[in-house]
């Protein structure tokens, strides 16, 4: 993972990037890629949702302004049924 | 009469607080929360359905969290930090929302809760400013324990969560809430409306269900069935029942003026 993040900083093209999503790994082509591109391009815009990259919460005010990077881990809840 | 349950500084009408989750579908769902008049319900915080249509239907679109209080729970966890975890995502979730139902699960088969794991996680919430509704044991001096802690209200079980059983130890119940300066609800176990009358009755601030609502053959009548028992039950303990006696030498009627006599 190290070695691709390196070349991915030399050639400053278009990348391919896994993001590890709920538990399942997703590709992207994207550069510069968001948080808020990333729930665009799941159609996920407008739900009522949380989500947690490695760990920490990512404020939906900071949804634009939060880069991703390959190997980030992701968590998207929202609330269901239950007691 | 105004008899209001005050829960971390707001008032509710209804001391009836019911969970969302094993209805049929959202319709049944919210049609039976309206019968029970609940104010607070239950959420479970989950991981979206990636890929899933845009248009689907969700629980909030049934239920606008503008119209109820909204009681996130930690359904599913078995540790403190998970628990923590699922309740900070639920505020953001919520728009920073702070009342939460914390339960930190023990064993999966049944469901009973590990205390040492929810005092730590309740620590770690009250803490971090959360308003901290939890389920525990019917154990006095863990409930508190937790009151001491900060929890803005303490939630033993009755009996197993979904089990039906109704109140298994009502003397413990008793201990807890005569010992307790915060609201005591039963939180799982209610089978029935009796079962939650008599959780009333004993002196509770509320009762919590889930179960016995949605597993009913007809849940919305059910739910009508529940609030009607939650609020009996209230009455009767407000009105301080009569003394138990073998049997009593007064009857009801008049003993003068009998056409025997």
């Amino acid at each position: 993972m190290h070695k691709f993040l390196l070349l991915a900083k030399v050639h400053s093209m278009p990348v391919t990037i896994q993001l590890i999503i709920n538990g399942k790994p997703r590709s992207f082509e994207a550069e510069n890629f968001t948080v808020a591109q990333l729930v665009v391009n799941l159609n996920l815009e407008g739900k009522r949702l949380a989500i947690e990259c490695n760990g920490e919460i990512v404020p939906r005010s900071q949804f634009a302004d939060t880069p991703l990077a390959d190997g980030d881990k992701l968590e998207i809840v929202g609330a269901v049924g239950g007691g | 009469m105004l008899d209001l349950l005050k829960i971390a500084g707001k008032n509710y009408q209804s001391r009836l607080l019911v969970g969302t989750g094993k209805y049929a579908d959202f319709a049944q769902t919210r049609a039976a929360i309206d019968a029970s008049g609940a104010e607070i319900i239950t959420v479970a915080i989950r991981r979206t359905n990636i890929g899933q249509n845009a248009g689907e239907p969700s629980l909030l679109d049934f239920l606008p969290p503008e119209e109820f209080t909204y009681l996130p729970n930690t359904a599913g966890c078995y540790s403190a930090d998970d628990a923590v975890r699922t309740l900070r995502l639920a505020r953001e979730l919520l728009d920073g929302h702070k009342l939460v139902k914390l339960e930190v699960l023990g064993d999966p088969n049944t469901l009973y809760p590990n205390m040492i794991e929810t005092l730590a996680a309740a620590k770690t919430l009250v803490k971090d400013g959360f308003d901290v509704m939890v389920y525990c044991s019917d154990d006095p001096i863990i409930a508190k324990q937790l009151e001491e802690i900060g929890c803005c209200a303490v939630m033993p079980l009755a009996s197993l969560i979904g089990s039906g059983m109704g109140i298994l130890n009502p003397w413990n119940l008793q201990i807890i809430i005569a010992n307790a300066q915060i609201p005591v609800l039963v939180d799982a176990g209610v089978g029935t409306a009796s079962d939650a009358a008599i959780a009333m009755e004993l002196g509770c601030q509320g009762v919590l269900m889930n179960t016995a609502i949605a597993a009913a053959r007809d849940p919305v009548l059910m739910a009508s069935a529940m609030k009607k028992a939650v609020e009996a039950g209230r009455e009767a303990y407000l009105a301080g029942r009569m003394p138990k006696k073998l049997y009593s030498a007064s009857p009801s009627s008049p003993s003068e003026g009998l056409i025997t006599k």
